[in-house]
């Protein structure tokens, strides 16, 4: 694995917002004192005169963003995911998401592997604060490939749309010719009969390490890929259901409102199916290396096997 | 300014008066009290002041207005209305199931409406996008937005102040409605943000303080120095009276956020109708 190439997702972030800053004259990007961290940097360097520091005001920012969509721009706002779900929430959901403006929050720094800055950084109830706000697209890549796929796709959205990305160099998985990123659409990476994993963001490579360590122990597991969390993709969910009876969820999010409350509430309507949520189990996050942390809080591959062997048991 | 414009637009204010005082009655609810202390300050622009076209309300190099007392909707609609952006008789489905005068400015249902508001602090800064805007895109209009006085208590009023003083947004007028209450009381003896002149001004802001923003001449002024100011947002803080217009209204904190009863309504209409008579006798 030692030759695995890693990209964090914000770094492809900053990467496809310079990119587009030739091709879309009506794109501004702005930040929050972060662009080093968000890698908004790479947009500010590529087309200085629409890049915004905001300054520490995070509020004020998502309004300014309203604004500018309001009047014809294409915006990304940028910040950690702590302050752009968290802190500004009230004016994502009442200036950008009631009025339903075409505004994209880049939400960097998101989940538990920020790392050592620890809990108070550590946005693991984005998600679940984003889905509350009708007609908010959620977004939250895999890898490189498909996080700067993500970010041409976004300005086509209409309406509010929050991309989430990480801090944490995660290997690259869709880097293959025949790869297209839809908005909505769930990826079926793995087929499998015994049980699906359900994965989004970086545990979707921990999901694939798990599945192939299931197969050594005679396990058949189904993996997919959700990279829209909202709209989910509900075809492919209850096809899972259907075809292998049992499913394990897993999330860099609290089990509480992320892709395992979305998979649960597809599937207690549709087609009630056991889920085995693998997340942030209610609690507060920790200071540590990432991958020590990710550990600790079960957000691995080995926990992963663990439950879906577990799993296998619920089902009927 | 001339006297015929001068009564033309006291005429106006007045039927603004009664469209706002009517759509609060109608809905059993509102915000009657800064409506009525904003109404001039919304007539002056919307018929003197912007470049607007209520047959086209999205022409794109219109001018733009954010109520960032979006609270005071009776107000802006009534203005909006008495504009020709939609029929005056609509004023009586304000706050009504099924009606599109929600109770808060709602931009995307109502024609005229430039941007969503009612949770304050939050319009000012959709005024900054907006003139920022204007500004990456070298247009030629100009943003315009009310805040009520006791709004300034909110934490991202300054954040914006300090981002259109930082980025010289000069395309941007701030009006601050100052009826000096709020809906626990006095301004002064809430949570004061005085003094709000020098507040504005240490934001870097061009600030015009008009000692009676109810006056139409006074606002002109205003407004003219707002426009010939370059390099700097202009924030002019107007004095104003709660209620203005109706007797036992006026300068009441307890008429902020209720409607009149039948009595009162017709008390109400009887002296804005009393008003009107006079200005169109005059």
């Amino acid at each position: 694995m030692a030759d695995v190439k890693k990209v964090a997702t914000r770094d492809s972030y900053g990467s496809a917002l310079a990119k587009l800053s030739a091709t879309r004259p009506d794109l501004v990007v702005l930040d929050a004192d972060l662009a080093q961290a968000t890698k908004t940097i790479k947009f500010k360097e590529a087309c200085p005169e629409r890049f915004i520091d905001c300054g520490i005001a995070e509020s004020n920012m998502m309004g300014v963003a309203a604004g500018l969509a309001a009047a014809g721009k294409k915006v990304f706002a940028s910040t950690f995911a702590m302050f752009a779900a968290g802190r500004a929430f009230e004016q994502v959901r009442n200036s950008i998401g009631y009025p339903h403006l075409p505004v994209n929050i880049g939400a960097t720094h998101a989940g538990i592997s920020v790392g050592e800055d620890g809990a108070t950084h550590q946005c693991c109830e984005d998600i679940a604060l984003m889905r509350t706000i009708p007609g908010m697209t959620i977004i939250n890549p895999s890898d490189d490939v498909e996080a700067q796929a993500a970010v041409e796709a976004a300005l086509d959205i209409d309406g509010p749309c929050y991309l989430r990305f990480g801090r944490l160099a995660v290997p690259v998985i869709n880097d293959r010719p025949d790869y297209k990123f839809e908005v909505g659409k769930g990826v079926l990476l793995r087929d499998g009969k015994d049980v699906t994993i359900v994965a989004t963001g970086l545990m979707v490579n921990e999901a694939l390490i798990a599945a192939e360590d299931l197969a050594k122990e005679g396990v058949d597991a189904r993996v997919i890929n959700i990279h829209t969390i909202k709209p989910l993709d509900k075809d492919i969910i209850l096809k899972a259901a259907k075809e292998t009876g049992v499913l394990v969820t897993a999330e860099e999010h609290s089990v509480i409102g992320g892709l395992g409350s979305a998979v649960c509430d597809v599937l207690c309507e549709c087609c009630p199916t056991p889920v085995v949520k693998v997340g942030v189990q209610d609690t507060f996050g920790k200071s540590g290396p990432a991958v020590e942390v990710l550990k600790l809080y079960g957000l691995c591959a080995e926990n992963i096997a663990k439950q879906a062997k577990a799993a296998l048991a619920l089902k009927k | 300014m001339n006297d015929a414009t001068k009564r033309e637009l006291k005429t106006i204010a007045c039927k603004i008066r009664m469209g706002a005082v009517t759509g609060v009655f109608n809905a059993k609810s509102g915000h009657p009290g800064g409506s009525l202390s904003v109404t001039d300050v919304l007539t002056y622009l919307y018929f003197k002041e912007m470049n607007i076209d209520p047959k086209d309300p999205q022409k794109s190099d219109r001018d733009r207005f954010v109520l960032s007392k979006g609270h005071t909707a009776p107000a802006l609609y009534s203005t909006l209305a008495n504009r020709g952006y939609f029929p005056v008789d609509e004023l009586t489905t304000l706050r009504k199931t099924g009606a599109r005068l929600q109770g808060h400015p709602d931009m995307k249902g109502i024609p005229g409406v430039d941007m969503t508001t009612g949770s304050l602090g939050q319009g000012v800064s959709t005024a900054c996008g907006m003139a920022l805007a204007g500004k990456l895109s070298d247009a030629s209009y100009r943003v315009y937005t009310a805040l009520g006085d006791g709004e300034l208590e909110e934490g991202q009023v300054w954040e914006a102040a300090m981002f259109a003083g930082h980025y010289k947004l000069d395309n941007l007028c701030a009006v601050v409605d100052y009826n000096g209450l709020q809906i626990d009381g006095k301004l002064c003896e809430v949570c004061s943000p005085e003094p709000i002149a020098d507040k504005f001004r240490a934001f870097n802001w061009h600030v015009v303080e008009v000692e009676n923003g109810n006056d139409f001449d006074q606002l002109e002024a205003a407004f003219n120095e707002a426009k010939a100011t370059k390099g700097k947002p202009t924030c002019i803080v107007a004095k104003t009276t709660k209620g203005k217009g109706v007797s036992f209204m006026e300068n009441k904190a307890s008429w902020h956020g209720s409607a009149p009863n039948a009595e009162q309504y017709e008390i109400a209409m009887n002296e804005l109708k009393a008003q009107l008579s006079e200005l169109e006798g005059e």
